[in-house]
């Protein structure tokens, strides 16, 4: 019993002891901090990465693909059993997108991936990351009349930048532009003809051409950036100035001036892409996303045909939402396009059999399933040398593994502030043993036991570091849960960005507190005060009686 | 009343004998031979002082008595039992029912108020529940032991805030309140006036007189050796009977 209200006595008279408290509180706070914050990336960017990757990935070696996807589906289903919930093939090719802003081409490199649009939003999240509500039920690559989300869906966040330029988005903006295109080119037309009109009085002159004209005034005359009150810059399809020539071109057959009809931009659309929202805007300085080109818009991608060797082809590709999974390396790489149209465009569609050739099969597992196990199963039942099985950590393993790696060692740097808080309650538990020496030898010749002299020291160390780690927690569960709030003032105050939105696309910074893990650094702080307070605790168990009562 | 686990008592028998003990001590390179070979009795109820200069030897008996230390050689027998070699957990106990000390710096904890100090035998005698459970009961007899030495005022002042003499009346206190079979009280009256001491015993007398308290009062000074029944005078480690 004296043990307690001795070790009550001292924690409540010896504040400096407290001290040491302090930087058991602040190890504390840091490591639930930190771990919360790492956690709550790595939950992020695993469920983001599998979002798009689905369970298993099940793709051919070559570009070329293998041919009849539902034979492979049959067989992955026989090799999977129940395991398997869904599966959806999938092509994809590198490519290169083109586009115009302010009448310069812009290029950017691309993964063309060719997705079947009623399964694939069943085997990963792909659905959930579109900016049409209507797609983020069902698919579709028509153009939408409009009702693009201009607040990111993704939020429940109030504050965030709204994105104005999607609000007309869809066919409004596509009869806007082309209105607009036929008024220029209207007006070019007449400007042509009073040129050649003058032309001919003066007797010629060098005659500029037509197109070059109706770019220069558009490109003048056009904002830089879309935004919702002005039309957007990029120039519009030269459908007719520029009638498709290629004779490869795959999607003749479906354009309607096969048919015997002008092809009109304002009621029809090319082959619906869906693009990453990265390869289409970006975000300024002030957090606004910015966007180079709309839905409605036009581009051109040119991609490799499947032959040997592949040869390049271009075509026109309207683009009928934007893919934005906040990862920026898939957000500024992938391009979303009809399978069937991808495979007749590469010419994976064997001309006899009539059965398509895919890249790769995307698995979904029913939930519990366990991946690994499939992953080998199927591995088993296919020749390594033709196909690879992959489950998404398999792909995204190093980085993965990297950011794991990053949380030990950010964990076993932040233990050691711990450890040195312990080193600091021994030095004062030492202390406090010193000149409680008398008061050691009072309590022995009153009849306490070594051990129970030893259990002061011991309860007081584990009172302190219960202390320490309780206010520790509070702290660092406070910190936590306001992370974007003090994000904010930090922000104010010094003016700089401490978390750059631009970079993962997140509105806040994403925090997840497990109580495992929280109960593990709490465990580790109290043990690392108790332990701290053995040695002084032995010191004092040792001490001689008569020589403690003759102590000054 | 608060039990304590008393040996036998053979009648008649010594309460409390120190036969040939022998404890040196090192000195530096040396060994310092502090007992040389002590005998000596406390009858029950008995009032012994012992006597020396500084240095004979005399707290070191204290302490052999009290069971701080361990003699190197001789016996110590209470109530005809040997408690010297008895292991550290009988002793420590046997420290807590059965002796009772007072020093000359009173050696009271200063965390403590005067009454928790005075219980503080209690508190390390009982376990948490047991604590709980007799509770009332060691308060009562701590505020009446202190209620007897006239500190009934104080039992919510720390040791800093009381004067020398109502120290070493809590210290008494502290030592009486288990209840002990002897007291060893180790120049009591040193850090004290002369009336004050005086008062302190008084106090001592009266224990032993009136509740037949055997005491054994170690000091320098002839006229307060004097007080007790008996007198043994230490001189370089060997008993001289007065």
């Amino acid at each position: 019993m004296y043990t307690l209200l001795l070790c009550w006595r001292y924690l409540r008279t010896r504040w400096i002891a407290l001290a040491s408290v302090i930087s058991v509180t602040l190890g504390v706070a840091t490591m639930i901090v930190v771990n919360a914050v790492m956690a709550g990336f790595a939950h992020e960017m695993q469920s983001r990465i599998h979002g798009i990757l689905s369970d298993i990935v099940f793709e051919s070696h070559s570009l070329s693909g293998f041919q009849d996807p539902q034979w492979h589906m049959e067989e992955i289903r026989r090799a999977g059993g129940d395991d398997i919930e869904g599966m959806t093939p999938t092509v994809a090719v590198p490519a290169m997108l083109n586009f115009q802003v302010r009448g310069q081409w812009v290029t950017r490199q691309i993964m063309f991936i060719g997705i079947d649009e009623t399964t694939h939003a069943q085997v990963s999240d792909f659905g959930r990351y579109l900016q049409h509500p209507d797609n983020r039920r069902q698919l579709s690559f028509g153009l939408r009349d409009g009702g693009y989300d201009t607040i990111d869906s993704q939020t429940d966040d109030q504050q965030v930048a709204t994105r104005p330029a999607l609000e007309g988005a869809g066919w409004p903006h596509r009869r806007m532009r082309v209105e607009r295109e036929r008024a220029w080119r209207q007006r070019q037309a007449e400007l042509e003809g009073a040129e050649q009109a003058g032309a001919g009085s003066r007797g010629g002159g060098p005659v500029r051409p037509v197109d070059h004209q109706v770019d220069a005034v558009l490109a003048e005359t056009t904002p830089a950036v879309a935004t919702a009150a002005a039309p957007p810059d990029e120039l519009p399809p030269t459908a007719e100035a520029h009638p498709p020539t290629a004779p490869l071109d795959p999607f003749r057959a479906a354009k309607p001036e096969e048919e015997g009809r002008t092809f009109d931009p304002s009621r029809e659309q090319f082959t619906g892409i869906v693009p990453g929202i990265g390869l289409a805007s970006f975000r300024d300085s002030s957090g606004i996303d910015r966007f180079l080109v709309l839905p409605g818009d036009d581009v051109k991608i040119t991609f490799p045909t499947a032959g040997t060797p592949p040869k390049a082809v271009t075509d026109t590709f309207t683009i009928v939402d934007f893919y934005e999974s906040k990862m920026s390396e898939y957000d500024s790489n992938f391009v979303f396009v009809p399978i069937e149209q991808l495979e007749k465009a590469r010419g994976m569609i064997d001309p006899q059999t009539g059965l398509p050739s895919v890249n790769s099969i995307q698995i979904r597992l029913r939930p519990g399933a366990d991946l690994d196990a499939v992953r080998d199963r199927l591995r088993q039942s296919f020749p390594a040398d033709m196909y690879a099985v992959s489950s998404w950590k398999d792909k995204q393993g190093p980085l993965l593994s990297a950011v794991d790696m990053e949380m030990a060692v950010l964990n076993i740097l932040l233990f050691m502030i711990v450890a040195v808080a312990g080193f600091g309650i021994l030095a004062i538990f030492f202390m406090i043993v010193v000149e409680k020496t008398r008061d050691i030898g009072i309590l022995k010749s009153l009849g306490a036991s070594s051990a129970g002299v030893a259990g002061i020291f011991l309860g007081y160390g584990l009172f302190l570091g219960l202390v320490g780690a309780g206010a520790g927690l509070a702290l660092g569960l406070g910190i936590t849960w306001n992370i974007n709030r003090i994000r904010t003032v930090v922000e104010w105050c010094t003016g700089e960005r401490v978390f750059d939105p631009s970079i993962y696309y997140f509105f806040r910074i994403p925090t997840i507190v497990d109580a495992w893990t929280v109960a593990w650094i709490i465990a580790g702080a109290v043990g690392i005060a108790v332990a701290a307070s053995v040695l002084p605790a032995l010191r004092a168990a040792r001490l001689h009686p008569v020589e403690a009562l003759r102590h000054d | 009343m608060i039990d304590t686990n008393r040996g036998i008592d053979p009648a008649g028998a010594p309460l409390l004998q120190v036969r040939g003990v022998r404890k040196s001590y090192r000195s530096g390179a040396g060994m310092l031979e502090v007992l040389r070979g002590v005998d000596f009795e406390v009858e029950p109820a008995g009032f012994v002082s012992v006597i020396g200069q500084s240095g004979s030897g005399k707290s070191t008996l204290l302490h052999l008595m009290g069971l701080l230390d361990a003699p190197d050689a001789g016996e110590v027998h209470l109530a005809g039992q040997r408690i010297d070699n008895l292991p550290s957990a009988r002793r420590d106990r046997l420290r807590n029912t059965d002796i009772g000390m007072v020093f000359q710096a009173y050696h009271l904890l200063p965390e403590l108020s005067a009454l928790e100090n005075v219980l503080a035998p209690l508190l390390v005698r009982f376990s948490i529940t047991e604590w709980f459970r007799r509770k009332g009961e060691a308060h009562r007899r701590a505020e009446a032991l202190l209620d007897r030495f006239g500190l009934s005022e104080r039992l919510h002042h720390k040791p800093r805030q009381l004067s020398g003499g109502e120290m070493q009346r809590v210290a008494i206190a502290r030592a009486l309140v288990g209840q002990p079979r002897l007291l060893l009280a180790d120049e009591p009256t040193g850090n004290l006036d002369e009336e004050t001491g005086g008062g302190i015993l008084d106090t001592l007398c009266e224990l032993n007189h009136a509740d037949g308290l055997s005491i054994v009062l170690v000091t320098h000074d002839q006229s307060i050796a004097r007080r007790a029944d008996r007198i043994v005078r230490l001189v370089a480690g060997r008993v001289e009977q007065a």
